[in-house]
């Protein structure tokens, strides 16, 4: 099965339980008689979502349009000359930041995040390293709390500052 | 008007607003030009900063600048190394590229900046002269319409999805529809499908949706692909001469001409945009030279790469009429701008040329000083600037991925925030594996809220859902709205592949 299709499938499944949740919706009181309530919008959503996919799934092949250079992007015909590894690592790493952006504040979580997925790119010319991303860390800190105003936590909870 | 024309003048020329249209254009051509971050992802970093300034014309203003700069960083790139930053630039690698390898980059930069200019220019001059009239008739439309003008909207994005891809843009609609129905909303009195997570409380929020749709799969196919973007690192050709002679200026001037006008018209269609307005605006170009200048085609006419450089301003520019007289998004991009302008409190529609004259005079003039910064401050400073491109990919992908978990988290302090980024990017990269087209999914987020408030009050009103056909203005414009998705089925056997609407 293409890949297309099993995002059909999986739409297919995700618009059915949105159709669950939107049909067992709890209607108040009040809301009753309403001519629009608040699960009407998203019930006809539900269906629509219902039948496009089974069109998708099941419907003829269509042609495909061509791709357009490299923007079309990636193929699936080259699936093994891939970065599977960098990508997952990265993917990861962004969770980490997630995770670890309050407890650390922002300084120091995002020096590791740059720096830590830089190396796992293969960087491996730590003197160029360690100064580009001081000064990006700080410059966009210092550009984001102080020359814009948005307030962000330098330092790790712990500290209390 | 011409009350509104002067207030948008002194507006947009006030030194506050010159600098950041000017700062705009400058950090969309940074970004631009790098693979990885189109004019989508571009705007949307740069929306927590434009909330920052507080003024609508301010920040609208500065957006647009981003966008004019973001295409034309996107030309340079596609000129430079082959490798266009943004889908609407790939038809000017056709000529462009040729020509810098015949060691003529700084002629090809100056013409596609001549030509941006032009068709910047030409497609301001026309949205002064449309935006009023088409307000002045979307004003009388009534919620009944408004719903079923965003019918139509929608489905006009699906139809010009390209072949084989409606049902998938119809589809991807839909779940940016549902998406839109998490959380609270002004209707109703407690907030839906929220899964008892009080983070989903108000929503996802746009932008954190528009990096998760544009930035993030861009970048992981970054990872993924080492190949791509290669060429930067074995450097592009060299930028010495930036003039263009007088015959040369001749033979574009007719190109210049007819595609800032055809570039427009597409523009302003909901759907097609830049990235079809300078494929179409090669193919016209070609098969309107004469044999000579034909054979050309492809290996560095100037004509070649005009056309598609002025379409796709031209029809940046045209973009903006649905915009902001109707508040309906044709593209991807305008979705965003439209995100920012409903977080900056300003409703879009017909009637912001009554109530927030200020707001849309100012845009448009701005777009024509926008124009006229990527001419004279972007160009000469193109050969500064076109030393980012050889940036090594172990620096650039870790910060392309910080900005944008900085888009998501700056102005929600909400690391919750960045794990939905992280869910919603990884779904997203791969909807884009299989094909599916993602402009569609934000522009149906962003409209979800108010196709829902337009349909409600239209069924309140009519008391059911007699208004579809009972009002002349709805039924026709829901009529159209099923025969756009029907189109491409009817004709479903002839007719050449077209590109697909990526901006």
């Amino acid at each position: 099965m293409a890949a297309d299709r099993w995002i059909a499938l999986g739409f297919l499944v995700f618009s059915i339980a949105y159709g669950w949740a939107a049909w067992t919706y709890p209607i108040l009181p009040f809301e009753r008689f309403n001519p629009v309530k608040p699960n009407t919008l998203p019930i006809g959503l539900a269906v629509a979502g219902i039948v496009l996919s089974l069109i998708v799934l099941l419907g003829r092949r269509e042609p495909e349009a061509k791709p357009e250079g490299e923007a079309a992007g990636l193929t699936l015909a080259r699936l093994h000359h891939y970065a599977w590894g960098q990508a997952l690592g990265l993917i990861v790493a962004m969770v980490a930041y997630a995770l670890a952006l309050r407890p650390l504040g922002f300084l120091l979580a995002t020096t590791l995040f740059l720096g830590g997925s830089s190396v796992l790119l293969g960087e491996r010319r730590f003197r160029l390293l360690i100064p580009v991303v001081l000064i990006g860390t700080v410059g966009i800190w210092y550009l984001v709390d102080e020359v814009l105003g948005i307030f962000l936590r330098p330092w790790p909870a712990f500290l209390g500052i | 008007m011409l009350e509104g024309v002067v207030q948008g003048l002194s507006t947009a020329f006030s030194f506050y607003n010159i600098t950041m249209v000017v700062a705009g254009c400058l950090i969309g051509t940074l970004i631009g030009m790098l693979p990885g971050l189109g004019p989508m992802s571009i705007i949307a970093i740069m929306i927590p900063v434009a909330i920052q300034l507080g003024d609508p014309s301010s920040a609208l203003i500065m957006l647009a600048g981003v966008y004019y700069g973001a295409i034309f960083g996107g030309s340079t790139s596609s000129i430079l190394i082959n490798a266009p930053g943004v889908a609407g630039t790939v038809a000017t690698a056709f000529d462009g590229y040729p020509m810098a390898m015949r060691g003529e980059a700084g002629k090809a930069l100056t013409i596609a900046a001549v030509a941006s200019f032009a068709g910047g220019t030409v497609g301001a001059v026309l949205l002064f002269a449309f935006a009023p009239a088409l307000s002045s008739i979307a004003i009388l439309f009534w919620s009944a319409e408004y719903f079923a003008l965003m019918l139509v909207g929608l489905s006009a994005i699906a139809a010009f999805a390209g072949r084989g891809k409606v049902v998938k843009a119809l589809l991807m609609t839909v779940f940016g529809l549902m998406l839109a129905t998490v959380g609270e909303s002004a209707l109703f009195n407690a907030p839906r499908f929220t899964m008892g997570l009080l983070d989903l409380q108000s929503g996802f929020n746009f932008v954190t949706l528009a990096m998760a749709l544009f930035a993030l799969p861009e970048a992981i196919y970054l990872i993924l692909d080492k190949t791509r973007g290669a060429a930067a690192r074995t450097g592009g050709s060299e930028i010495k001469n930036l003039r263009i002679s007088r015959a040369e200026a001749k033979a574009i001037a007719p190109v210049v001409g007819r595609q800032s006008l055809q570039g427009f018209v597409i523009g302003v269609m909901p759907g097609a945009g830049a990235t079809l307005a300078s494929f179409l605006g090669y193919a016209v170009e070609r098969n309107l030279a004469k044999d000579k200048d034909r054979a050309e085609f492809g290996k560095g006419s100037i004509k070649g790469l005009a056309a598609p450089e002025t379409a796709n301003n031209a029809a940046c520019t045209g973009s903006f009429v649905p915009l902001l007289t109707l508040g309906i998004p044709g593209s991807g991009t305008t979705a965003i701008l439209l995100g920012a302008l409903i977080a900056l409190n300003v409703d879009p529609g017909p009637r912001l040329m009554v109530d927030r004259p200020e707001v849309f005079w100012a845009v448009i003039i701005s777009m024509y000083v926008g124009n006229i910064v990527l001419l004279i401050l972007n160009l000469p400073l193109i050969p500064y600037i076109a030393k980012l491109l050889a940036v090594p990919r172990t620096f650039l992908i870790p910060f392309i991925l910080f900005f944008a978990m900085a888009g998501a988290y700056i102005g929600q302090n909400n690391a919750t925030e960045l794990l939905i980024l992280v869910g919603l990017g990884v779904i997203a990269t791969l909807l884009r594996f299989a094909d599916y087209p993602l402009p569609p999914l934000l522009i149906g987020f962003i409209l979800g809220p108010m196709l829902e408030n337009n349909f409600s009050r239209a069924v309140l009103n009519a008391d059911g859902v007699s208004f579809l056909w009972e009002r002349p203005g709805t039924l026709a414009l829901v009529i159209l709205g099923g025969l756009l998705v029907l189109m491409p089925y009817l004709r479903h056997f002839r007719g050449p592949a077209r590109p697909a609407a990526g901006d």
